[in-house]
């Protein structure tokens, strides 16, 4: 495969996936912010959002001040964030475009349509009263196209980037979205309403609310949120499920090249061993957010080490 | 104004429904206007899903658009197409020896048979060809050849097409639409299908693989990018032949060997149907700021080491100020009397041309010489007083920069439009190709003027398309029934 075809596909992957955790992340702030809007009046929920998007210090550069209508205009439509939803949707479909001939036209439909319905959003469509069915909609396309791809495609090379795309997306967003919490999974308020909403929150940015009921049958608790969303191979969006699909994806297109392996290999295989055997005691006891700054270093290192090794070759 | 006199129209000249329409006349007075227009509705939808747009840049809106498709078909009978089709291979077989030929000994300029001033001066000549022999000694691989009508046996060529000609996706994508939209009326018909192209065309670049290919060659199309206006061609054909779409820096040239980048590591590459201009293949050779070409290209296509179709330097076949050499071309090289006529066609640089063309600009089409795309046209029937004073001053400043050629009356069929039926001039481009035989695929590209009367069929200036139908029989003409005939036929708007 073309080089530029696997670059391609992989920030297809990369870009639908960041689009639906986007809207996710603005979903649950936007709840957050009409329970606690009395309490959080720094906006710290807004600012938090801003950090998990990686988008802090773009918006810094708006001059704009940190309100809610501007940090949902900034993240959702705004084109000089390259990170917004629409950006997002934009990047998937120009990508999407130029390897047409890779994808399958349900896959390309379903980026296609996505894109010139998004195009035809306005200003009006994130006010507050009209935002949610526009997040509703935008993971509804993600699903969508993750669907598409799962029951459509060949499972050969294409698929496999697509795949690595979305999975290394995914596990980037799992890390940000607890890292940017962990004060309320470490602190030592035992309970508080505020910290319950903000472990309300952390689930829900992984749709994993529900999951963590059927998987601990017990109330909400900081030491298992952190399990269920780094070590619990069974929740799809858990950093160790992610690490599990990459590494299986890495090893898939190896075994296509012939056995052909490098760092990118290496790495995943190394950070998908960890999350595997690790204990969450002993991840706590080293300090969460050490833990998870270290991971998602590693997960810049491994996007770096794919890009080095298949997609700019 | 002047007057023209009333266009051909393809359905109903000679006041019958002619062979080939006496089905779709049928059909069209049976079918109710709602329905033709949910049908056309239902086109629309079918292109905008699958993505098949052509981009126009610098005009504000959404640069990608959609080619109106018109549902109407645009229908040759089978003795039409085969007189027709005799005319293409033999015309682009005098194109290609003339390459051949005008980049080597250049036996026609010594015999005096073209000016060899016309080849000096011309731009599109390319002298870094001169003594080079491309791979099975073809330089047009792939010709669109535009074709106009007047009468039941007037076709005319309008121009040939010998770089890059476009279009064959429409023709591909079109006659799929009319298959899923009308699959009854396409029964009714015999139509001769033309969803082979691509493997002809394949079939065609693998039987022009350079003197040094290792095995069986590796074929790819090499795009601008996604975009370029025609893209969505590039991508839909290398799907269709199943091979890569490249651009540039997919490419690297190592000892004279051409490599794409690859996930595994490079690939040995052969044949290359580049859709890219001459001007920016090669930084080496060509323009040095081009991204979009493959530095080295050009000395590896020289060691034999890839083929490049269309070859670099084709277009000098197709310049406007050689095109009226064309038919002396059949003469001199295949030594048979040209099949397809061409337009009488004045050069402004001539002197008795130019003093004609300065007092007719009421009557003549006038054309840049290097132009394409229906820009920088005046239509002199349709002109403003203004717009030929303009025009006057141009050709006096600049004469080698224009030709002009008599109003055709083009063709009509009925085509529906906002009002109903109504006859629209057409064209007619079909694709001819060239490798180790010359091939064809039945019919081509129709390219319908929308406007009410407009003679310029082409897209970037509201032009649609139409699916052509040759039918493989000769179908009888029909009396016409004025009770059942619905439509306004018959009036030529010029």
């Amino acid at each position: 495969m073309l080089s530029r075809t696997a670059d391609s596909l992989y920030w297809l992957g990369r870009y639908m996936e960041r689009a639906g955790n986007n809207a996710r992340g603005l979903q649950v702030t936007l709840r957050m912010a009409s329970l606690t809007g009395a309490v959080d009046r720094r906006n710290n929920a807004w600012r938090a959002l801003l950090t998990v998007s990686g988008a802090a210090p773009g918006f810094a550069t708006t001059g704009q001040e940190l309100t809610q209508d501007a940090v949902v205009r900034y993240l959702a439509a705004e084109a000089k964030n390259p990170s917004s939803i629409r950006s997002c949707i934009e990047a998937a479909r120009s990508n999407a475009r130029a390897v047409r001939t890779a994808l399958t036209v349900d896959m390309w439909e379903a980026v296609n349509e996505t894109w010139s319905e998004s195009r035809r959003s306005t200003d009006d469509t994130f006010t507050p009263d009209h935002l949610p069915a526009f997040l509703d909609w935008v993971k509804s396309r993600t699903v969508l196209f993750n669907g598409a791809y799962a029951d459509t495609m060949l499972r050969d090379e294409a698929w496999s980037f697509v795949r690595l795309g979305t999975m290394v997306e995914r596990a980037d967003n799992t890390a940000r979205v607890l890292d940017v919490h962990h004060h309320a999974l470490m602190g030592a308020e035992e309970g508080g309403t505020l910290a319950h909403f903000q472990w309300q929150a952390i689930l829900r940015s992984v749709s994993a609310l529900r999951a963590y009921h059927w998987v601990y049958h017990a109330r909400l608790d900081p030491q298992r949120i952190a399990e269920l969303l780094i070590l619990r191979p069974e929740l799809p969006r858990s950093m160790v499920a992610c690490y599990a699909r990459i590494e299986e994806t890495l090893d898939g297109i190896a075994t296509l090249h012939g056995g052909r392996r490098g760092e990118a290999h290496r790495l995943a295989g190394e950070m998908h061993a960890r999350l595997r055997f690790g204990r969450i005691g002993d991840i706590m006891e080293g300090g969460l957010h050490e833990f998870l700054t270290a991971t998602v270093n590693r997960n810049l290192e491994l996007g770096r080490q794919i890009q080095g090794f298949y997609l700019q070759a | 104004m002047t007057t023209t006199t009333p266009a051909f129209d393809e359905m109903t000249a000679d006041g019958l429904f002619r062979g080939p329409y006496a089905e779709i006349a049928r059909w069209l007075a049976a079918t109710p206007r709602e329905a033709l227009e949910r049908r056309r509705h239902e086109a629309e939808l079918l292109f905008k899903r699958i993505g098949i747009t052509f981009a126009v840049y610098g005009e504000g809106g959404d640069p990608e658009r959609l080619i109106p498709f018109d549902i109407i078909p645009r229908i040759l009978a089978r003795a039409e197409w085969e007189s027709l089709s005799r005319g293409l291979v033999q015309r682009v077989k005098a194109l290609n020896l003339f390459l051949l030929d005008i980049y080597g000994a250049q036996e026609i300029l010594k015999a005096g048979r073209i000016p060899a001033a016309l080849i000096r001066q011309n731009e599109a000549f390319r002298p870094e060809m001169k003594g080079f022999v491309p791979p099975g000694g073809v330089y047009t691989h792939v010709a669109g050849i535009d074709v106009v009508r007047t009468g039941t046996n007037d076709f005319w060529v309008l121009e040939d097409n010998c770089r890059t000609p476009s279009g064959v996706s429409y023709m591909l994508e079109g006659r799929e639409a009319m298959l899923r939209l009308f699959p009854g009326l396409c029964a009714a018909h015999h139509v001769a299908p033309v969803s082979h192209y691509p493997e002809e065309l394949l079939e065609t670049l693998k039987s022009v693989a350079p003197p040094n290919c290792p095995g069986a060659p590796r074929v790819a199309i090499l795009t601008p990018g996604s975009y370029n206006s025609a893209y969505y061609e590039h991508c839909f054909l290398a799907d269709e032949m199943g091979v890569e779409v490249l651009e540039g820096p997919d490419l690297v040239v190592e000892n004279d060997v051409v490599y794409m980048r690859t996930t595994t590591g490079p690939q040995r590459v052969d044949v290359i149907y580049r859709r890219i201009d001459d001007d920016y293949l090669d930084p080496k050779v060509f323009r040095p700021e081009s991204v979009l070409g493959v530095p080295g290209l050009m000395a590896a296509y020289k060691a034999g080491n890839v083929a490049l179709a269309n070859a670099p330097g084709a277009g000098i076949a197709d310049d406007k100020a050689i095109y009226p050499y064309v038919p002396e071309m059949v003469r001199f090289y295949l030594g048979e009397e040209p099949l397809l006529a061409n337009v009488p066609t004045y050069l402004c640089e001539r002197e008795d041309d130019r003093a004609y063309v300065l007092d007719h600009l009421d009557e003549l089409v006038v054309k840049l010489t290097h132009g394409s795309g229906g820009y920088g046209m005046l239509v002199g029937p349709h002109s403003t007083a203004e717009q030929r004073a303009e025009f006057a001053a141009r050709i006096k400043a600049k004469p080698a920069e224009y030709i002009a050629q008599p109003t055709l009356a083009l063709s009509t069929v009925p085509t529906l439009v906002e009002k109903g039926i109504a006859p629209r001039h057409v064209d007619l481009r079909p694709f001819v190709l060239c490798g180790k035989e010359v091939r064809i695929v039945p019919g081509g590209l129709t390219r319908v003027a929308l406007r009410e009367g407009s003679l310029v069929v082409n897209s970037s200036q509201g032009g649609g398309t139409k699916d052509t139908w040759v039918l493989e029989d000769d179908p009888a003409d029909v009396p016409r029934v004025p009770a059942t005939s619905s439509q306004s036929q018959g009036q030529s708007q010029c």
